[in-house]
Parts: C-alpha cells; structure tokens; sequence
C-alpha cells in the first residue's frame, strides 16, 4: 500500500511545487515505492481528488473558487498539509491586504473582476491544518520529516 | 465534420502556474479562442513600491518559483543600471553561471516532466514503464545539475541569497566546484540523448511570425542588444518603446504586441537569432542538430531548449574550470533620484524590468513584462489556426493538441499575473 498524496498550488510563486520537483532529483527511486501521487496538475492532465492520506497545500488564498476548492480538499483528504510560507501565513502572497487606500482602490476592479477575497488568507483561516511546512521556499528537510511522519503513520513504512 | 461545439478546459496541465481555456466553433468557424490565465494577482508592481532597493530584488524573485533567479538577475540589474553601479568581471561569471543553473533546470524540468510524456504517448512521467524508466532517472540527474550549479553559486536554487546589488557575498567552495564540473560532465551524454529525441520528434506547427530575442556575445543571456527577424536592433533600455500593451479583458493577465505585430520569445527565437554564438564545443558536437534552425514550427522551441542545456553545461564547465574566484572590494553605491532598465533572457524568453528610485533610495515606480505575455496573443492565434485545421478531428484529439502546442511553449502563468496596469477600464 502506498501513501495517497495530492499537491495543491493556490496563490503563489509555486516556487514550493518547484522544491518538491527538485527533491525528486534524489529521492524518486525510493518515493515510488511508497508514495502514489494521484493529484498533481504539474505532472500530470487525469487527476483524482477522491480519499486522498495527505494533501500537500501551496499558496494563500487569494479568491473564492480558490476558497471553495481547498474545502474540497479538505473533505477528500485525511491530513492537510500547508507547505511554504504563503499557505502557511499567507505571505508574501498577501501583500495587498497591507496596502493603503489608495493602493487598494487602484486594484480594486480587478479584485471585483476575477472574483477576489476581500483579503488573502492563509490555509488555517479558512480549513483545519494538520502540518505547517514554513519557508519561502518551504525548508527541505522539515518537509522530508513530515513526509516521513505521516508514511510511519499510515503504516507505508 | 462538427459544425458547432465548445472545448473547455479547466486547469491545463503540466505547466507553471494556471490556465485555463475556452473555444468556441460556430457554423464551422472558429468563434472565439479564449487563453484565461487564471492565476490570481499579486500585485508585485504596487507592492515593490517605497520598498529600500536593496531589498526589491529578493521581493520579485518571490514572483516565480522556477525562474526566480531570472527575476532577481534583471531587477539587480536594472537598480546596478539606474545607481550607476558596474559589477566587476568575477561578479558577471557568477550571475551566468548562475543563470546557466536556472537554465538547466528549468529547462530539464519543462522538457521531460512536462513534454516527454507527449511524445512517449504517456499522460505523465509518473506513469513511465520500465523501458522508459531509464530516461526519468537522466530526467533527474540533469534537474539536480541546474540546481546544485545554482545552489554553489547562489547558495539556493529558488530564491538564491548570495546575490546582491553589485556583488555576491559569498564564493563558490572549492571542493564542491569540483563536484560540480564532474556533476556537469556526467549528464552531458543525457543531454546529447534529450537532444536527439526532441530532434526525431515528428510534431510540427509551422507558420511564419516575428522572433524578438536579446541576443549576447557568448549566448549568456544577459547583456546584449535586442534583435529581432524584423533586422531592427534595439538597445536594451528602448524596449519597451517597441511594444504595445494588449489589454485582453478574460485573462488576469496583459499581452503585447512587438512594432505592432504578434511576435515570440523564447529559446526557439534565441536558436534562431543567435545560434552562432553557442559555445564551441556544442557548436562542434551537434552541428547537425543546430542546423535545424531557423525554423518556423513551435515545437523545436523545444529542441533550441535542449540546445541551451548543452551550451550551458558546456560554458559552466569552461567557467568553472578557467576562474579563480577571489574576495573582492565592497561596491561602492551612492545613492540618488534615478532610472534604469535591465533586460535578460529567461528561460521563456526576454524579461525587462525598469526602475525609478527616489533620492532615498525607495522605488517609486517598477515595471516588468514577462515573457508568457509577450507570447500570449501568438499563442491564441496559433490555437485558432490549429482548431480551425482540425475541425473534421474529434473534439478529444482536437484539446490534446491543443494542450500539446501550449506545452510547446513552455508558458508561465505565474509570472504572468504578478502585475497589474491600471489602463483597460
């Protein structure tokens, strides 16, 4: 049996997907034996979000389809993991809540437009979160070790 | 065969960042074709503003993951420009080796996570079967290439902390230098093997269209002038006096037009405009490769892709091997109201950044164009042309080719959204 994993890119630079293709580079052999991942746009056009074990989570969240896809998510999935400091606490990808007034009223009819939040959140404000992965980019090895617990936790190794 | 139908695609795959895709076909004609890149705003060019200038470079590197250090480089280079600084010899090795990292990585990552399986008639690299297996483990073994380059000069592959505004602080250690040049001599064969599937690959999409490309001396990508197949030369801080703004109202994202016209960058208008200027030993060993260019068809931006892999790796080692890097004098940086410009090539084509800053110092205005925009009115054109080719196909045939061509491409739509012009009210 391998870990079912998902990996999700919300508002952000995907600069963490881009870590985790690159930890790839040395741990591919030993990832294929144990991990399924049956969610992941970058790798792949057939998807499946059904029962996931562990969705890893990029980027804040900016709109409210984005809102409403990680909720969906979050019901298909046993643990959630926000990787990176955008999922984690939003930034940078928040920058425009700090904005001033007039700032603010300069972009405002995009935010109108495409469906944007009234501000950018990280995943804990929106959905339980079991793991945080801090870092921009998200810190290699703290990933590894999460990685790791939830392999020893649903009995993949 | 199909009078009217609509394909739609929700999320394309396989790419950086997200898109998604509208056709509409009418009577048999082709309606409408809607490329929306969807990836939500982050509004860099407000952000940056009253930020220290020391600090902007690091900031806009966070607007793309896999070219971060295309950001970060252009950006230093247009504060160096406005302030006036000169960065020494050693200092301008380093940003192209640097740059070569990027390249090979991002490069690598694009052409066998994201196309191969195309061409091996797999829906993803995950999915390869043992035959094919070998290649996913050459696939790696490049990527961490670029990355461990990146990492000794940069001393991170995303968002690199070493470089700065003038200089770097820190230089590359010798024993992991030797690493890297037998790292980079390992992968060369894997390259040459990259090269000839993409050379044999039979997909083609030719039509003519104007090439724009900052074109160097020593194909490094940084300093050069911009050329184009319209024969006109532009200096790189006149760029943008060239383009125009297309403000396309369905996508959180501007496209351009270059005098007027649709127009690509990329590695496949690099190979075209450029080519002679590979390094030597490339050059010398896949010459018959290299003769393929100039070419028209979309998909040998993906051959001139690998062609850079193999220029990069073939200069990085000539660099690393013939430079001894010492500790250098502190930049001197005097601080006044000022503009400059910075253009570089990015793995996805010609990046320019312009800077003003205040007599503190602090940014009062910045603006980029990234290279996905300028690619994006050509790309929905060649869409429409190729729908309009196929209409007797299936629809399902018809939307994997199409999500073929803009594989081809190599867009990123996370650099594409990270800006706003107030303007298309």
């Amino acid at each position: 049996m391998k870990l079912r994993v998902g990996l999700f890119s919300f508002t952000s630079d995907e600069g963490c997907s881009m870590i985790f293709l690159e930890l790839m580079n040395t741990h591919f052999s030993g990832w294929e034996k144990l991990i399924d991942l049956r969610y992941s746009k970058l790798l792949r056009s057939k998807n499946d979000l059904k029962d996931l074990d562990v969705a890893l989570v990029e980027g804040a969240i900016s709109t409210f389809k984005e809102e409403k896809k990680l909720k969906e998510i979050r019901e298909n999935t046993k643990k959630l993991v926000a990787i990176g400091s955008c999922a984690v606490n939003g930034s940078p990808s928040n920058q425009r809540n700090f904005f001033s007034d007039d700032t603010k009223n300069e972009i405002r009819f995009v935010l109108d437009n495409f469906g944007h939040r009234d501000k950018v959140s990280p995943l804990n404000e929106i959905v339980k979160v079991d793991d945080y992965v801090p870092g921009c980019p998200m810190e290699e090895e703290k990933f590894l070790e999460v990685l790791d617990k939830y392999l020893k936790e649903f009995k993949v190794v | 065969m199909h009078e009217d139908f609509d394909i739609s695609i929700d999320g394309l795959s396989k790419m950086e960042g997200h898109a998604s895709l509208d056709v509409k076909v009418r009577n048999g004609k082709v309606e409408s074709v809607k490329l929306r890149i969807s990836e939500s705003k982050r509004f860099y060019t407000q952000a940056i503003r009253g930020k220290q200038f020391q600090t902007v470079p690091q900031l806009v590197s966070r607007i793309c993951g896999t070219c971060s250090i295309a950001h970060l480089t252009c950006c230093t280079e247009a504060v160096e420009k406005a302030l006036g600084v000169q960065p020494s010899e050693q200092t301008v090795l380093l940003r192209k080796l640097m740059t070569y990292g990027m390249m090979i990585r991002d490069h690598a990552m694009h052409l066998y996570l994201f196309c191969l399986p195309d061409i091996l008639g797999k829906d993803s690299v995950l999915d390869f079967d043992e035959r094919q297996h070998e290649l996913v483990h050459q696939a790696f073994d490049v990527k961490k290439v670029g990355n461990d380059l990146s990492k000794l000069i940069g001393g991170r592959a995303i968002h690199p902390f070493y470089s700065q505004i003038g200089s770097f602080s820190h230089l590359p250690d010798k024993e992991e230098t030797k690493k890297v040049i037998d790292e980079l001599k390992k992968v060369r064969s894997h390259v040459f093997e990259l090269i000839r599937i993409f050379y044999d690959c039979p997909f083609s999409f030719r039509r003519k269209t104007t090439f724009v490309a900052l074109t160097t001396e020593d194909f490094s990508f940084l300093e050069g002038v911009i050329n184009s197949t319209q024969k006109i030369i532009i200096p790189e801080e006149n760029y943008w006096e060239h383009l125009h703004r297309v403000i396309i109202p369905y996508s959180e994202a501007t496209g351009f037009e270059f005098e007027g016209k649709e127009f690509m960058v990329g590695a496949l208008a690099r190979m075209n405009l450029n080519r002679e200027k590979l390094h030597k030993e490339t050059r010398n060993d896949i010459a018959k490769y290299i003769r393929t260019f100039p070419s028209d068809n979309v998909y040998h931006n993906n051959l001139a892709q690998a062609i850079e892999i193999m220029h990069c790796i073939d200069h990085s080692i000539e660099i690393l091997e013939s430079t001894e890097f010492k500790k250098e004098p502190k930049v001197d940086v005097r601080i006044k109201e000022c503009k400059g410009v910075g253009v570089i090539e990015a793995p996805r084509g010609t990046l320019y950044y312009a800077i003003n800053l205040d007599k503190e110092g602090k940014i009062l205005y910045g603006n980029l164009v990234i290279p996905t925009a300028q690619n994006q009115i050509k790309m929905e054109n060649d869409i429409r042309n190729l729908v309009a080719k196929n209409l007797d196909k299936d629809k399902e045939f018809i939307q994997y080719e199409i999500e073929k061509l803009i594989r081809a491409y190599d867009p990123c739509m996370t650099c594409a959204t990270h800006f706003l012009k107030v303007n298309w009210i």
